[in-house]
C-alpha cells in the first residue's frame, strides 16, 4: 500500500526533535556560526534524544533497531533548527552507523557500546578529498594489503571532530572499491592538521585535514574485516542524511520567508499578497514536498531492500541539492536587502545551502 | 498511519495490462490520428469498451461511498489511486486516445461530486451499457477561462412547464462532440453545462445543469484545431432557448448568500487535478523512456552515481528528469491518496498539478532538444508528445491559477486577500 503519514511513534519522535531544534538549537544558531564555535551543551542536548542510540539493538548498548524512514524524518528536523549542531549532535553516527550496517560482530561488540552508552563523544569519519571532482567510488587515499595489515595513504578534507576523536573510519580506495578502515588515535602515520578547516558555512562545525602516511591498519580494522562491505549501502544512507538535511534547512527558510512576507508592508499591502511573491513561495513549498516524497520513497525502499534504493538515494540527494539551493536563494530574495543582512537567518541557510552539493560524508543516518 | 511506498497488486496489474493497450492499441495509431484531426478512433473505442465491461467497472469512476463487503473492508481504499495510475498509463500510450476512453469524464465526475441519490443512478449507470456513452463539462466561455466567475450563460426557471432554459455559447468542451452528437455507435450521452441562476450572486448563482445528447437548440458549432492532443475532440457548443427538466439541476436550486454552490464545482476540481496531473506523467515518461531507449542504442549509459562534475550534459538532463517525473508522480499519489482517505487535500491536490504541469512540458520540451533532428521529427511522436504535453500545464487550472491556489493554502489566505 501506499501510505503517507508517520506513525505515532514517527511522530512522538518528530516532536520531540523538532521541539528541541526550534528552542534549543535555533537560539543559538547564529551566535554558534558568529563564534565558529558550537555550544557543547546543546550539542549534548541534542544527543539525550537519542537519535542514534534508536538505531542500535540493545545487545550493543543501545536500545531500538534502525529505520532509514524514521531516522529521514527526524534529521530532517534537527536540521530545521541548525545545521552545524545537527551535523555534530550525529558526528557519532559517521562512526556507529557504519560499523552497525557492515561491521563484523567483533567490531559491533568492541565499538557500538562505547559509542552510545554515556555522554555524546566525538567519534568520526572521513571521506570527502580536496579535489573538485571528488567522487567517493574513485578515492585517492589508498589501502595496500601488506601480510598482516591495511597500509593507508592519502588526504582526507572536512573531517568533523578529529582532532578530539579516539577513533575515525578512514574511506580509502582498496582494489578499486572504496572501503572503510577503523583507524584508532594512536596509529603511527596519522596527522591531523592543527588549523580548523573555514567553509562557506558551518563555521561552528569543527572540520580538520587528516593526513595518512603509511598508516598500519590491522586486517580486523576493515570494516567487514577481510572481506569487506557493501560501500554502496553506506553511500546511500549518507545521501538520504544529505537529503533530508537539506529538506530541513529548505523548510526553515521557506517558513521564515513565508512569515516576514505576511508581515512585510508594501504600497499598502503584506508583500505576500502581491502573486510576484506568492507563487515563489507556492513553488517552493511545492519543490520541498517533491524531495520530501522521494526522499522518504529512497528510505522506505533501503529499509526495504528494493533493488533501486541505492540510485534512488542518489537521485533524492541530487534532487535535494538542487531544491534546497532554490529555496534558500528565493528565501533571501523575498527579504529583499534584509535578507543580506547576518541578523536574519536566511542568508545563513542559503550559504548552506550550496553546500549540500558537496558535503555528502559529513552525516550518515 | 504509516509511510510506505509499496504499489498495492491491483496498481501494479492495471499498469501492465494497460501497458500492452499502450503498446498494441495506441501507438501505432498515434501518428495517424495526429494527422487525421477530428476522425473519431472507433476500433479503439469500441475494445476499450469492451474490455472495461468485461472487467465489471464503468471506466475511470471511484466504487461508491466504499464497499460493503467485508473482504474489501480490510483494506484501505485504494479508488483513486488505481484510477491516477490507469490514466497516467493510458496518457504513456497516447494522451489524445485517453480523452477518447468511453465513459463520463468530468462530466460524470461532476454529477458524481454534486449530484442526489437519484441524479445519480440516472446519470452514471449509462456508461456500463452495451454502447460507448460519452459525457462532458461545458465551463470555460470565450470571457471566461480560469475565472469561471466570470461565466454569462443563463439558466432560467420557467416555473410553469417545471423547466430551465438556457442560453449561452461554450467553448472548450473535450469531448462535446462525442457526448452530445448522437453518433450511431454511442449510447445517449450528455454535457453538463454551468450557467448562473442569479447573475447578480456571482459565484453564488453558478450551478451545473446535465444536458441530454440531442437536447433541442443545442448545438455542437464546430471543432477546434489545436497544437497536439488532435484526437480528442474539443467542440463550441451553444445554446438557444434549450429546455431540460427541473431536477437536471445539480444542486440546490435556490440562490443563497455564500458560494456552497460554486464550491461544490470546485469540489470537482479537487479530486480531478491530480488525476489530470498524472496524465502529464505519463506524456512525460513516454518522452524520457524514448530518449534512454535511443541513447541505450547509441552505445550511451547513464551512469547513475557520479558526481555532477564526473557526468555528460546528457546524463545530468536524464538523471534530473528523472528526478522531476518520480517525484511528481509521488506528489499525485499522496494527494490521491488523501482523497481515498477523506482527507483535506487543496494543497496537495493544486501543488501536484503545479509540479506535473511544470515537469510535463520541461520534460517534453529537453527531450526533443536532446534528440535533435530525431525529436524534430515527425518520424517519431517526441514531438508529438512536446505539443499533446503543454496542454497539461493549461487545462483543469493553469499552473498559475493553481500556484494561486497553493500560495493561498499556505498563506492562509482568502480569494480576496490574494487575488
Amino acid at each position: 500500500m501506499y501510505s503517507f503519514e508517520p506513525n505515532e511513534e514517527q511522530q512522538m519522535l518528530i516532536d520531540a526533535v523538532g521541539k528541541y531544534a526550534s528552542n534549543d538549537l535555533r537560539a543559538v544558531s547564529h551566535d554558534m556560526e558568529e563564534a565558529a564555535e558550537l555550544q557543547m551543551n546543546v550539542v549534548s542536548k541534542g544527543w539525550e534524544l537519542g537519535l542514534l542510540q534508536a538505531s542500535i539493538p540493545e545487545s550493543y548498548g543501545g536500545f531500538g533497531e534502525r529505520n532509514a524512514v524514521t531516522n529521514v524524518l527526524a534529521f530532517e528536523e534537527l536540521a530545521f533548527g541548525d545545521l552545524a549542531g545537527a551535523y555534530a549532535v550525529g558526528t557519532p553516527n559517521l562512526f556507529a552507523i557504519p560499523i552497525l550496517l557492515s561491521g563484523t560482530e567483533g567490531q559491533k561488540k568492541k565499538y557500538l557500546s562505547k559509542v552510545v552508552d554515556g555522554r555524546w563523544r566525538p567519534y568520526t569519519a572521513a571521506l570527502i578529498e580536496y579535489a573538485f571532482d571528488f567522487d567517493p567510488n574513485d578515492l585517492k587515499t589508498s589501502a595496500k594489503l601488506t601480510a598482516d595489515s591495511y597500509v593507508l595513504t592519502g588526504e582526507k578534507a572536512f573531517v568533523p571532530f578529529a582532532k578530539d576523536a579516539d577513533a575515525i573510519i578512514v574511506y580509502a580506495s582498496f582494489g578499486g572499491r572504496s572501503q572503510g578502515f577503523i583507524v584508532e588515535k594512536e596509529m603511527a602515520g596519522l596527522s591531523i592538521s592543527d588549523e580548523r578547516e573555514k567553509l562557506m558555512s558551518l563555521n561552528a562545525l569543527p572540520l580538520y585535514r587528516v593526513k595518512l602516511d603509511n598508516v598500519k591498519v590491522p586486517v580486523i580494522n576493515r570494516l567487514g574485516s577481510a572481506s569487506g562491505h557493501d560501500f554502496e549501502l553506506l553511500l546511500a544512507s549518507m545521501r538520504l542524511a544529505s537529503a533530508s538535511a537539506a529538506l530541513g534547512v529548505a523548510n526553515a527558510a521557506f517558513e521564515y520567508a513565508r512569515d516576514y512576507a505576511k508581515e512585510r508592508e508594501a504600497f499598502g499591502v503584506k508583500i505576500a499578497q502581491k502573486q510576484a511573491i506568492a507563487f515563489m513561495l507556492a513553488e517552493m513549498r511545492t519543490e520541498i514536498e517533491a524531495i520530501r516524497l522521494l526522499t522518504w520513497e529512497a528510505a522506505w525502499k533501503l529499509d526495504n531492500k528494493k533493488v533501486d534504493a541505492y540510485t534512488e538515494a542518489y537521485l533524492a540527494s541530487t534532487g535535494a541539492a538542487d531544491m534546497v539551493m532554490m529555496v534558500t536563494d528565493r528565501a533571501v530574495q523575498i527579504l529583499g536587502g534584509h535578507g543580506y543582512i547576518r541578523e536574519h537567518p536566511v542568508e545563513r541557510w542559503m550559504r548552506i545551502g550550496r553546500g549540500f552539493a558537496m558535503l555528502t560524508g559529513l552525516a550518515i543516518i | 498511519m504509516t509511510i510506505e511506498f509499496e504499489s498495492p497488486k491491483p496498481i501494479t496489474q492495471a499498469q501492465f495490462m494497460l501497458k500492452t493497450v499502450a503498446d498494441e492499441m495506441m501507438r501505432p495509431k498515434s501518428r495517424y490520428f495526429d494527422e487525421h484531426e477530428h476522425e473519431i478512433p472507433w476500433d479503439y473505442i469500441e475494445f476499450m469498451h469492451g474490455a472495461m465491461r468485461a472487467m465489471g467497472g464503468n471506466g475511470l469512476a471511484p466504487r461508491e461511498n466504499g464497499s460493503k463487503n467485508e473482504e474489501e473492508k480490510k483494506h484501505p481504499p485504494i479508488g483513486y489511486q488505481l484510477i491516477a495510475a490507469q490514466i497516467e498509463s493510458l496518457a504513456y500510450g497516447d494522451l489524445g486516445m485517453y480523452h477518447c476512453l468511453p465513459g463520463g469524464g468530468l462530466g460524470a465526475a461532476a454529477v458524481y461530486a454534486a449530484g442526489t441519490a437519484e441524479q445519480k443512478a440516472k446519470f452514471l449507470a449509462r456508461f456500463n451499457e452495451e454502447r460507448p456513452t460519452f459525457a462532458a463539462m461545458c465551463i470555460t466561455e470565450s470571457g471566461a477561462g480560469s475565472d469561471n466567475s466570470a461565466i454569462r450563460t443563463r439558466a432560467i426557471l420557467d416555473e410553469k412547464t417545471n423547466e430551465w432554459v438556457i442560453n449561452g455559447e461554450k467553448i472548450f468542451v473535450t469531448g462535446g462532440d462525442k457526448s452530445f452528437t448522437e453518433y450511431e455507435k454511442l449510447g445517449k450521452g450528455y454535457v453538463v453545462v454551468w450557467a448562473t441562476i442569479e447573475p447578480s450572486a456571482g459565484r453564488a448563482g453558478l450551478r451545473a445543469f446535465v444536458v441530454e445528447a440531442g437536447t433541442q437548440g443545442v448545438k455542437v458549432d464546430k471543432l477546434e484545431h489545436k497544437m497536439g492532443i488532435r484526437v480528442s475532440d474539443t467542440a463550441a457548443i451553444s445554446l438557444v432557448d434549450a429546455r431540460v427538466p427541473f431536477d437536471h439541476i445539480l444542486g440546490s436550486a435556490t440562490v443563497e448568500k455564500n458560494t456552497t454552490g460554486f464550491k461544490g464545482a470546485m469540489a470537482t476540481f479537487d479530486a480531478t487535478r491530480p488525476l489530470v496531473a498524472a496524465s502529464g506523467i505519463g506524456v512525460a515518461r513516454a518522452a524520457l523512456e524514448f530518449l534512454k531507449q535511443k541513447l541505450a542504442e547509441n552505445k550511451i549509459e547513464i551512469r547513475y552515481g557520479l558526481p555532477r562534475q564526473k557526468l555528460s550534459n546528457i546524463e545530468r538532463e536524464v538523471i534530473d528528469m528523472e528526478i522531476m517525473l518520480k517525484s511528481a508522480w509521488l506528489m499525485v499519489m499522496k494527494a490521491v491518496w488523501m482523497a481515498d482517505n477523506k482527507k483535506h487535500n487543496v494543497l496537495e491536490s493544486s501543488m501536484s498539478k503545479v509540479k506535473a504541469g511544470d515537469v510535463s512540458t520541461k520534460v517534453t520540451q529537453k527531450v526533443v532538444e536532446l534528440l535533435g533532428p530525431l525529436g524534430y521529427s515527425r518520424e517519431f511522436l517526441a514531438e508529438k508528445w512536446f505539443r499533446d504535453a503543454k496542454i497539461t500545464d493549461i487545462y483543469e487550472g493553469t499552473g498559475q491559477i493553481n500556484r494561486l491556489v497553493v500560495a493561498r493554502q499556505i498563506l492562509g489566505y482568502s480569494g480576496s486577500e490574494l487575488r
